[in-house]
């Protein structure tokens, strides 16, 4: 198939999904949340609250976008549009399942596959800092400007960190390209355990992954490390200015951020597409298993639901994911649905985490926040660095 | 399509370039040479550095353009004044300039003469690992001086910075 046809059906398809699991994305923040809050979450618009994206974005189109008067107009509406398109573009590196063979044309699931491809990642992660601080500066006013400050401050500190972590796993695969990270994960040390970069031997990169993991709650500026837009010390941070569309863009870079974050931790610490355990185990057949199991609980559930409208709606879900479950039995389906599964999971899960911890921890104080970074962090990262190094240079593969 | 690439790219480098000196405002001038320092790292990437142009990104327009943004926001610097222009500057500025810019191409133009032209994409030692090869055998020596070089700059940003203690 022509090339530009093949690259346009895969953004298409990426594009799609990315924006879907943007908009639900803050859907079960909210739901999450609120269950850690013992609430109920979003619940009027549309069964449990399922409209309420679509409604929500409606609410911010149709809004006035009212510019105040004392902006620096370029730089103001320069910020927005910066952050969420340095948010989405990193997207296109990241690799969803190995090379497949779909009706005679051979391609992998990526949109491109640099082989600088987490260099590139970087350093969009890098020019990020910019929306925020242009906005934070544009909006000339004293609120914006400090949580613009801070956001500066805060992700050139962690961004050492960051950079550092993720340079023990590069070290121990010997590439830069994201694929070929996550082929250097393959098969299984000790029988069982996946040769994934956290477990690998002869470095096992726990504490990179911990250091990373962190680093990105703070690149993604997300609570415990949320000070650029503390409420209580700075309004709303550096978005205060804003309104209407182009507050929804920062938004949104904000959960297109979480997603890339995630999705770089599963590919360079998690094994990417991999399963837990090796295909002979049978590991083809587990989503089939999990999305049966999900339908079994809706079946069972809808018996004893609270609302009797659930009674009725809770089988046909049930039902949903039982045919799920079954297009995943199908074997010449699974090289197609399964890598892709397992990515998504693992994405998921620790999606889930970045809720979770949102929902449990309260946030740093300023010099706690920088304090930990500088001297923390950084040496941990350093000395895991170093260790890792050693270790790939004495016992090489 | 190499050629009309380069020819893009190297006029918004220049454009760029000449933007940082003229612009008032500090910020916008801080944000030409980030521009500047983009268009280079594509210039970079047409010439097959391709580790080259990212690490171009990651530290120059990433880290220290941040930095130098960060303190013109922090001192929070105002417009620049501008300053009378003396009479001399006025009538030798345009003709020293173009003087300067011919004698340095002619002196690239002597130094560089028996160079065959560059061909885009014909270059592929680019990678990280020829890079990282290099740094540590031929350039070690440069690159750790460079190292211990920056050290002392920022000892003594420090003793500079630091606040008399009487």
């Amino acid at each position: 198939m022509n090339f530009f046809v093949l690259s346009l059906l895969k953004a298409a398809i990426v594009i799609s999904v990315l924006m879907v699991s943007l908009l639900y994305l803050q859907w079960v923040e909210r739901k999450v949340i609120a269950h850690i809050q013992l609430r109920m979450g979003p619940y009027r618009v549309g069964p449990h609250g399922l409209l309420q994206p679509f409604a929500d974005v409606l609410k911010l189109l149709t809004k006035e976008g009212f510019i105040p008067s004392h902006v620096n107009l370029f730089f103001y509406l320069l910020a927005p549009f910066l952050a969420v398109s340095l948010a989405l573009i990193s997207i296109v590196v990241i690799p969803f399942g190995p090379e497949i063979e779909l009706f005679g044309v051979r391609t992998s699931m990526q949109l491109t596959d640099l082989n600088i491809g987490i260099l590139f990642i970087l350093a969009v992660s890098s020019l990020s800092v910019y929306a925020v601080t242009f906005a934070g500066w544009a909006s000339n006013n004293k609120y914006s400007l400090l949580g613009g400050l801070r956001s500066a401050a805060q992700m050139i500190s962690y961004e050492l960190p960051l950079a550092l972590s993720l340079a023990a796993p590069l070290v121990a695969a010997g590439t830069l390209s994201l694929r070929e990270i996550v082929l250097a994960q393959q098969g299984a040390s000790l029988g069982v355990l996946p040769n994934w970069m956290i477990f690998q031997l002869p470095a096992p990169q726990l504490v990179g992954f911990l250091v990373f993991l962190i680093a990105a709650f703070a690149e993604t500026n997300r609570i415990p490390f949320d000070l650029p837009e503390a409420e209580n010390e700075l309004v709303a941070g550096f978005h205060t200015e804003y309104s209407s569309l182009k507050f929804a863009s920062f938004f949104m870079a904000e959960y297109a951020n979480m997603i890339t974050m995630t999705a770089i931790t599963t590919t360079v610490f998690l094994g990417g597409w991999l399963p837990p355990f090796p295909e002979r185990y049978g590991s083809n057949w587990v989503p089939a298993a999990v999305f049966a199991l999900l339908g079994a609980v809706a079946v069972y559930y809808a018996r004893q639901a609270p609302r009797p409208k659930d009674r009725f709606t809770l089988p046909w879900v049930g039902l949903a994911l039982f045919l799920v479950a079954g297009i995943f039995l199908i074997p010449a389906l699974h090289p197609l649905l399964v890598p892709p599964f397992w990515f998504l999971a693992k994405a998921g899960s620790l999606m889930f985490l970045f809720i979770w911890v949102r929902g449990t921890l309260p946030r740093f104080r300023y010099d706690q926040l920088m304090q930990f970074a500088w001297k923390f962090m950084f040496p941990v990262a350093l000395a895991n660095l170093f260790a890792t190094a050693l270790l790939v240079a004495l016992f090489p593969r | 399509m190499d050629a009309l690439l380069f020819l893009i790219f190297a006029a918004i480098a220049v454009g760029c370039g000449i933007s940082v000196v003229v612009q008032r405002h500090p910020i916008t001038s801080a944000i030409s040479l980030i521009g500047v320092m983009g268009a280079l790292a594509v210039l970079y990437l047409l010439l097959g550095a391709e580790f080259l142009a990212a690490v171009q990104v990651v530290v120059y327009a990433g880290a220290i353009m941040v930095l130098f943004i960060f303190v013109i926001m922090l001192l929070n610097a105002g417009v620049e004044a501008p300053g009378g222009v003396s009479w001399p500057v006025r009538l030798l500025g345009l003709p020293l300039l173009v003087v300067l810019v011919g004698l340095l191409s002619f002196l690239i133009h002597r130094s560089f003469a028996g160079g065959e032209e560059v061909r885009f994409g014909a270059f592929t030692q680019g990678g990280p690992r020829q890079i990282g090869r290099l740094l540590f055998t031929d350039y070690l020596l440069p690159f750790e001086v460079t190292s211990v070089l920056i050290l002392i700059a920022i000892l003594g940003a420090v003793v500079l910075a630091r606040k008399e203690i009487d």
